[in-house]
């Protein structure tokens, strides 16, 4: 006879293990380990809880210490491989296989071990994609995750920063894993219940409080003029031209430098009320002076930011907030309302080809890709219709065909970075990337057929317009100024673009470059943003020089 | 140190009020605008501490003598390390204030 209930057992056999370390759900910080080892089994699949911002980073030490002749064989589907016990615990030789979104910091100790054949991708996600394994053949056995707050039954508190946890809870508690929590703090009332306790098999206080990185902060002391420049090209070439009022924006200097030009030069232009007025974005600090200024009526986090809790608290009216009265984000629900909800995303890239593929993928680093194909990819499910949507579609149609619109994808770059590396490639690193990786895919962030913008200090090429191959490429060249690719351009074909407005450079939209100084920025330091505030952005020592 | 002038014909410019612009510290560039004897041609001395970019400055200087009306001007360029996007930057607006009314 079959049985119907091989994981509810297998669950069962492991509660049970574990029952002498633990009579009620509370477990002691000192039996962490204890713990792991008794309701781990070989080959189990674990999602220790981490994304570009808050890590279930003691959870993760823990784990890098349990003994390897019992927790083996693991395999790994997680967001990001961001610590340095997620590559511990792989080069332990515990882990089998990885499937995973985004490696930042640990890019490089990850190619080596690939290269050394100690580990095996199954694939590199986007945040979107790996949620939906979750739920189809990636469910976690164990989820190791972060929470604010526990009470003592375990019901947990997530705070600003729930993000990815959700999503990760859902899927292994309701398929017979098991979830463990570390937490903060423990405390008898909770100020909301972010995750309920019947869906916590354990908690455990962290010694130290999980670790969350301020990775959308940017310092406006550091905008460039250039990056003031495309800001302008941006705002008045496009952002105007097709009247965007929801989008999502990267997390660079060259979109930060647009957020702080909102209350000014856009302001200028008379543009209040008629572009962006709701985002999905994370809450940047440099969105705080376009919130004051009356711009922005909504947004919808992925996550929070460091020293921005009190002032998403305090304004409701354009953050999600709970009855408690602080911010409440979801990873997995931004990441779909910024890909069919959103009519444009804009961010930057480190390569591009002539066919506007773009990559963040350099020779020595799988650095993945975590949240921005998702935005940065036009929506084939979408069936509403929006006056940027449209014209947009009917751009790219030529008017002929089934109406319908597409979503507008946008790369802002310089056309050099740092060092003179042309930002515009023949070819992309990534083909070589996925040789020495044995990738079956180039890792590419935008494909070129989701691309419709390129923005650079030498102006917009607008791909929708392009009527064949040939023409697209020119118009990728017609803007990659004195790159090699730039140098290469069919001069003819190219002022030939530029008749058609195909390409536009900042005199043909009536900007003038004098024009392009930072004193348009509306907050020119960190400071800036505090005063603009109220003194309720609280910005991370590492930002404060005052 | 690379140091080189090049002289460029260009139509002449319709005013020649000297200007400055810009600094010299790391990724920027300081540009002198003054005026000089010959009328259809600008001539313009580049001091970088970058080497092996010349052609990229070729590219971009004959660009901005053919873009704009920079006869009978003399363009004195200290730069560190700029890239192209803030050379050209400087050049308009230095020519911008230079012109301006």
């Amino acid at each position: 006879m079959s049985s119907h209930d091989h994981l509810a057992s297998s669950r069962a056999e492991r509660l049970k293990r574990a029952a002498g370390i633990s009579s009620n759900r509370l477990v002691a910080t000192e039996h962490a380990v204890q713990l792991l080892e008794a309701v781990i089994e070989p080959g189990d699949r674990v999602c220790i809880e981490g994304n570009n911002q808050k890590q279930a980073d003691f959870l993760a030490r823990c784990i890098a210490q349990t003994d390897p002749s019992r927790v083996r064989g693991l395999h790994l589907v997680q967001s990001v491989l961001a610590l340095p016990e997620h590559i511990d615990l792989i080069e332990r030789g515990q882990v089998e296989r990885i499937d995973f979104s985004f490696s930042g910091p640990q890019a490089g100790r990850l190619a080596r071990l690939v290269e050394n054949k100690k580990i095996t991708i199954g694939a590199i996600h986007t945040y979107l994609e790996l949620f939906a394994r979750y739920f189809v053949d990636l469910t976690p056995r164990i989820a190791l995750i972060a929470a604010q707050a526990a009470d003592r039954e375990g019901n947990l508190y997530t705070g600003p920063n729930t993000e990815d946890t959700p999503a990760i809870v859902e899927a292994t508690a309701f398929k017979g894993g098991i979830v463990i929590a570390q937490v903060n703090e423990i405390v008898d009332r909770l100020p909301r219940v972010d995750i309920p306790a019947d869906w916590v098999n354990f908690f455990i206080k962290a010694p130290t409080p999980h670790y969350i990185e301020p990775l959308f902060t940017r310092d406006p002391a550091l905008i460039s003029e250039i990056q003031v420049l495309m800001g302008m090209i941006a705002i008045k070439g496009l952002y105007a031209e097709y009247g965007i009022k929801r989008l999502n924006h990267g997390i660079g200097f060259d979109t930060a430098a647009i957020e702080l030009l909102l209350p000014t030069y856009a302001a200028e232009l008379g543009l209040r009320g008629k572009i962006c007025t709701h985002w999905a974005l994370n809450p940047h600090p440099t969105l705080i002076p376009a919130i004051e200024s009356g711009f922005v009526k909504s947004v919808h986090c992925f996550g929070s930011e460091v020293g921005m809790e009190r002032y998403t608290s305090a304004r409701p009216d354009i953050f999600f907030v709970g009855a408690d009265g602080s911010m409440r984000s979801n990873r997995a629900f931004s990441q779909a309302a910024g890909h069919y909800a959103c009519d444009l995303f804009i961010g930057s890239t480190l390569q591009i080809d002539l066919d506007g593929n773009s990559s963040t993928a350099t020779l020595d680093r799988i650095a993945g890709f975590g949240g921005a194909p998702n935005m940065g990819a036009d929506a084939r499910g979408r069936r509403h219709a929006s006056p940027a949507w449209l014209r947009a579609g009917r751009e790219a149609q030529h008017g002929a065909g089934m109406p319908r619109g597409k979503k507008l994808v946008v790369q802002i770059v310089e056309t050099f970075r740092e060092h003179m590396q042309p930002t515009f490639v023949e070819r992309l690193d990534a083909w070589e990337l996925s040789r020495t990786a044995n990738m079956e895919l180039p890792p590419v962030m935008i494909y070129g057929d989701d691309l419709t913008h390129v923005i650079t200090e030498e102006g917009i090429a607008n791909l929708l317009l392009c009527r064949s191959p040939d023409e697209r490429e020119q118009a990728i060249r017609g803007v990659a100024g004195y790159t090699p690719v730039g140098m290469a351009r069919d001069a003819r074909m190219v002022e030939n673009l530029r008749d058609r407005g195909i390409i536009r450079r900042a005199e043909d939209l009536g900007i003038r470059k004098r024009d392009a100084t930072r004193d348009l920025l509306a907050a020119r330091s960190i400071k800036d943003l505090v005063r603009i505030s109220g003194g309720l952005y609280d910005p991370p020592a590492q930002f404060r020089n005052w | 140190m690379e140091k080189f002038t090049l002289t460029l014909k260009s139509v002449p410019a319709e005013s020649l009020r000297t200007a400055l612009c810009g600094v010299v510290s790391s990724g920027n560039l300081e540009v002198l605008v003054e005026h000089h004897g010959v009328e259809d041609a600008c001539e313009i001395e580049v001091s970088t501490s970058a080497h092996g970019f010349r052609d990229i400055w070729e590219a971009v200087l004959n660009d901005f003598a053919r873009e704009h009306k920079a006869g009978g001007l003399r363009l004195s360029i200290n730069d560190a390390g700029a890239t192209p996007a803030v050379v050209s930057l400087r050049l308009s607006q230095a020519f911008e204030i230079a012109g301006a009314p």
